[in-house]
C-alpha cells in the first residue's frame, strides 16, 4: 500500500523530469524543425554579414522556415541554403534578401514572392537576392561622397 | 618532526590514496550493478528520498534564479540596446552553465548530505556489520541504491530547474519590465541548438550525478563509526561535492565545449 503510493509518485516525478526535457528539447532547442522538412531552396549572396545557420526565413514578417547550411561555391560567393515550409506556393522570380531585426538585432532571410505563373521546386536556385546591408561600407561611402561634393 | 618538505610529502600521499580510495569504491559499486538481486524498490525508494523531495527546492530556487538573471541581464542589455535578446541571455546561461552547476551544489547539500548521514549513521551503529553477518553486501543492499538514484534524478532535476528559471525569466521580463512576450521566447528559440546545448546540458547534469552519488555515498561508507563522524561525513560530502562539481565543470566545458 505505503510502496504503491511511492512507486506512483516517483514515476509523476520522472514524468515531470522527462517532460523538462521534452520541453527543452523540442520547444527551445528546435529538434521538431529537422523532423518534417520542407523543401530546399538556394540562395547566393555576396554578402551574408552575420546570417548565421538556423537564422529564420520570413515572408512578410511570418517564419516559414530557417537556413540550414552556408557555405563558399567555387565563385567565392556565399551559398545559402533554405527550408521552406512545402505547403508555400513561390513563384520562380521569388526574391532572397538578408535583413536585421533592429539595429543590432539578429539577421534573417525574407522572402519576397514575384508574379510570375512557374513556381519553384524542391531545390531551385532563387535568382533574385540583396545581400546584408554592410554599414561600415555605407558610412565609408557616406563619408568619401561629402569629400567629393567639397 | 615535521618540516614544511615531509608535510607537503604526507599531504600527496593522503590526497593520492583517498583518490585510489574513492576509485576503488567507485569500481566496486559499479560491478556491483551487475549483479543480481536488482535492488528496484530500493531504488525507487531512493528517487523518492532524493528526488522527489528535492522538488520544491529545486523548482524554487529555479525560479528565483531565472528572475535574478532576467532583472539583471535588462539592466545590462538595456545600456546597449540590445533587451530584445533577453530570452537568448537568460536561456543559454542557464542550460549550458547555471542549471547543471546550480541544481548540482542544491542537491549536494539538500540530498548529498542526507544521503552521507544516513549511510555514516548505520556504520556507526554497527547495521552495515549486521547485513555483513547476514552475508548481505551493505554496498550492493545500501550504497548502489542511491548512487544509482542520483545518478538517475539529477538530470530530471536539472531540466526541471531549467524550466523553472525560464519562466521565472519570464515573469520579469515580460510581465514585469514590460518586454515583447515573443521576442523573448523567440530569441531563446533562435539561440538554444538542440546537440550543443541541450545534450551538453543533460550531459554535464549526469556526471554531475555521478559525483555527488559516488562522493556522498563513500564519505558516509567510510566514516569514523561514531558521532562526530558522521558529522565529519556530511560536511566533507558538502565541501568536497562542490569543489569537485565546480573544477569538473570547467574540465567538461573545456574538453567538450558544452
Amino acid at each position: 500500500m505505503q510502496s504503491t503510493r511511492r512507486d506512483f509518485i516517483v514515476g509523476v516525478f520522472v514524468v515531470i523530469g522527462l517532460g523538462a526535457i521534452a520541453y527543452l528539447s523540442l520547444q527551445t532547442g528546435g529538434v521538431s524543425y529537422t523532423g518534417p522538412r520542407g523543401f530546399e531552396l538556394v540562395a547566393t549572396f555576396d554578402e551574408i554579414g552575420g546570417l548565421t545557420a538556423r537564422a529564420p526565413v520570413v515572408i512578410s514578417g511570418v517564419k516559414v522556415g530557417q537556413v540550414t547550411d552556408i557555405v563558399l561555391d567555387e565563385d567565392l560567393r556565399a551559398r545559402v541554403m533554405l527550408d521552406v515550409r512545402d505547403d508555400l506556393e513561390l513563384s520562380i522570380d521569388t526574391s532572397a534578401s538578408i535583413r536585421t531585426s533592429g539595429l543590432l538585432g539578429n539577421q534573417f532571410i525574407a522572402l519576397e514572392p514575384g508574379g510570375e505563373i512557374d513556381m519553384l521546386v524542391n531545390g531551385d536556385d532563387l535568382d533574385f537576392t540583396e545581400s546584408a546591408l554592410n554599414l561600415e561600407a555605407l558610412i565609408g561611402a557616406f563619408v568619401h561622397g561629402s569629400t567629393e561634393d567639397d | 618532526m615535521s618540516n614544511p618538505v615531509s608535510d607537503l610529502g604526507r599531504q600527496t600521499l593522503g590526497f593520492v590514496s583517498a583518490l585510489g580510495n574513492i576509485t576503488r569504491f567507485g569500481s566496486d559499486v559499479v560491478r556491483n550493478l551487475f549483479r543480481p538481486p536488482p535492488r528496484i524498490a530500493r531504488t525507487i525508494e531512493a528517487i523518492y528520498d532524493l528526488g522527489f523531495l528535492s522538488l520544491v527546492l529545486i523548482a524554487t530556487s529555479g525560479f528565483a534564479v531565472g528572475a535574478v538573471l532576467g532583472l539583471q541581464g535588462y539592466t545590462t542589455l538595456v545600456r546597449f540596446g540590445a533587451e530584445q535578446s533577453l530570452g537568448a541571455v537568460v536561456g543559454l546561461s542557464l542550460i549550458r552553465e547555471l542549471g547543471p552547476v546550480l541544481t548540482g551544489l542544491l542537491v549536494t547539500g539538500r540530498a548529498g548530505s542526507s544521503v552521507a548521514a544516513e549511510i555514516g549513521a548505520m556504520v556507526a551503529t554497527e547495521q552495515l556489520d549486521g547485513l555483513r553477518m547476514m552475508s548481505v553486501n551493505p554496498i550492493h543492499f545500501v550504497v548502489l541504491p542511491k548512487a544509482v538514484a542520483m545518478t538517475l534524478v539529477m538530470p530530471l532535476l536539472s531540466a526541471i530547474f531549467i524550466v523553472c528559471a525560464i519562466y521565472g525569466g519570464y515573469i520579469v521580463g515580460v510581465e514585469l519590465l514590460g518586454l515583447d512576450g515573443g521576442a523573448y521566447i523567440a530569441s531563446l528559440e533562435d539561440s538554444v541548438d538542440f546537440r550543443e546545448d541541450i545534450v551538453g546540458s543533460v550531459l554535464k547534469a549526469w556526471i554531475f550525478g555521478m559525483i555527488i552519488g559516488l562522493i556522498s555515498t563513500h564519505r558516509g561508507y567510510t566514516s569514523a563509526p561514531n558521532a562526530a563522524g558522521v558529522s565529519r561525513a556530511t560536511t566533507s560530502t558538502v565541501v568536497i561535492g562542490s569543489v569537485t562539481i565546480l573544477f569538473s565543470d570547467y574540465f567538461i566545458t573545456a574538453l567538450w565545449g558544452v
